[in-house]
């Protein structure tokens, strides 16, 4: 079983690198947003300290939502979907698969970058750890979550305008709980509540979702 | 199960429906007019003088709001497991009034929370989550019209429903969870002065029958467009 499993997890990974370089364009698109927000709330560093766990985690979500749409619509548009779908490895599965790919490519190279922009931000060093981890933790739900909207909206026309509307509202957790682990760090309270129910929204989200997203995918390819 | 499956028939539907719908008309009309006499008529509160009175359209919104929400959800679950072919109509007919609902709450919140919090919004649990259900709605009236096939929409939008009803408990539940300026659910644990009480249930019946009274309309008008587009495919 692992065979095929880590056959399409690098596939992926190799298409993201070498296609289009998402990834790069996803970073690219967290750094601009990151140094936007100075430029419009103002370069208060004690004011960019305070919100800067909320402006980041906004933005890596936001940065993740980018490469989302195109998760399964490239598969789905030259047919290797259905060759998926047929092998002998179970969709969900295969979907989990490329959950993890999406993640390592974005979710993950997000987190590494976040300490930079954090530095920027004026962010303090236990609270840039906590930004850290409350990253590594919580960006994999975004990627889980973000899978069940790329594969239900992979053959429409405007999927990419629909699916930040359907997954947006049931990110809010992630956004709260990492965001709050950060701000309880500001505050020198330990931050380990939200980051317990970051976790397990997380691990909830990557254990359910490929169930959901194998779901649609059958009904996009049944027609 | 078999109960449910006399009324998966549209034809067994419309002539049910047809039967109902005068009574639900005029159970909508008695109800509002016997809430809206009994809300107008009760006593100022001590407190809050006239403005309580919102309290009468804002709280029933409110719950109608997560009735519907409710409904849509058990109907996608009918959907997704018992392919029920009326329920993907009615899923789809409830989603504008849980949309309308919570708009309704939304605003009538802010109006009531003007004169009594000193601000039109804040970002309390309880406020943000059900600005969040509004978003829920319109996700899922944007999913069923983006996808032309119903047959295939009907699924798809089956499953981010069910994933949205997360936010239901989180609603219900949020004010007691967080310390929020919204303030706890004082129906059940009889914080409510009693005279409030009777013109309050009254209006919550009220919304709920204009919901199943509107909510049976749209499913028969759905009906009959589709009846109506398979005949002009026949004669084609």
């Amino acid at each position: 079983m692992s065979g095929p499993f880590v056959t399409l997890l690098l596939r992926d990974l190799k298409l993201a690198a070498r296609g289009g370089g998402s990834a790069a364009l996803a970073l690219s698109f967290f750094a601009l947003v990151a140094t936007l927000v100075p430029l419009g709330v103002g370069a208060d560093l004690n004011l960019l300290a305070r919100v800067a766990g909320g402006v980041l985690w906004v933005g890596a979500v936001l940065a993740a939502l980018l490469s989302l749409d195109r998760l399964f619509q490239g598969d789905f548009e030259d047919g290797s979907l259905e060759l998926i779908a047929l092998s002998p490895l179970p969709l969900e599965l295969a979907a989990l698969a490329k959950i993890l790919a999406h993640w390592l490519a974005t979710g993950l190279a997000l987190t590494l970058l976040s300490p930079l922009l954090a530095l920027m931000f004026n962010l303090p060093g236990n609270a840039m750890r906590m930004l850290f981890v409350s990253l590594l933790v919580g960006t994999p739900a975004v990627s889980a979550v973000g899978a069940i909207g790329a594969s239900l909206t992979l053959s429409l026309k405007r999927g990419g305008l629909i699916l930040p509307l359907i997954i947006l509202p049931l990110l809010v957790p992630a956004v709260i709980f990492g965001a709050g682990a950060v701000g309880a760090v500001l505050d020198g309270i330990a931050g380990g509540g939200a980051l317990g129910l970051l976790a397990a929204f997380s691990g909830a989200s990557v254990l359910l979702s490929p169930f959901a997203a194998a779901a649609c995918v059958r009904l996009n390819l049944s027609s | 199960m078999q109960f449910l499956f006399r009324y998966a028939n549209p034809a067994q539907f419309m002539r049910l429906s047809d039967a109902a719908l005068p009574l639900l008309v005029a159970a909508t009309l008695l109800a509002f007019a016997v809430g809206l006499y009994l809300g107008l008529t009760v006593p100022p509160d001590y407190q809050q003088g006239d403005s309580v009175r919102i309290m009468f359209l804002h709280v029933p919104a409110a719950t109608a709001a997560t009735t519907v929400y409710g409904a849509i959800a058990v109907c996608s679950i009918l959907s997704l497991v018992w392919r029920h072919p009326l329920s993907d109509t009615a899923a789809r007919a409830a989603a504008p009034f849980g949309a309308l609902f919570t708009a309704l709450g939304l605003v009538t919140g802010a109006i009531w929370g003007k004169p009594m919090w000193g601000t039109y919004w804040v970002w309390d649990a309880r406020l943000t989550s059900f600005l969040l259900l509004l978003f829920i709605y319109f996700g899922y009236m944007a999913l069923w019209n983006a996808i032309e096939d119903e047959v295939k929409a009907a699924p798809a939008a089956a499953i981010p429903a069910l994933a949205g009803a997360v936010n239901i408990p989180i609603i219900k539940f949020s004010v007691e969870w967080w310390n929020t300026l919204h303030q706890g659910e004082s129906i059940v644990s009889g914080h409510l002065a009693p005279v409030f009480l009777a013109p309050l249930l009254v209006m919550m019946l009220a919304y709920l029958l204009l919901f199943a009274t509107l909510w049976t309309v749209r499913i028969r008008t759905a009906i009959l467009e589709r009846r109506a587009r398979s005949l002009m495919q026949g004669a084609a």
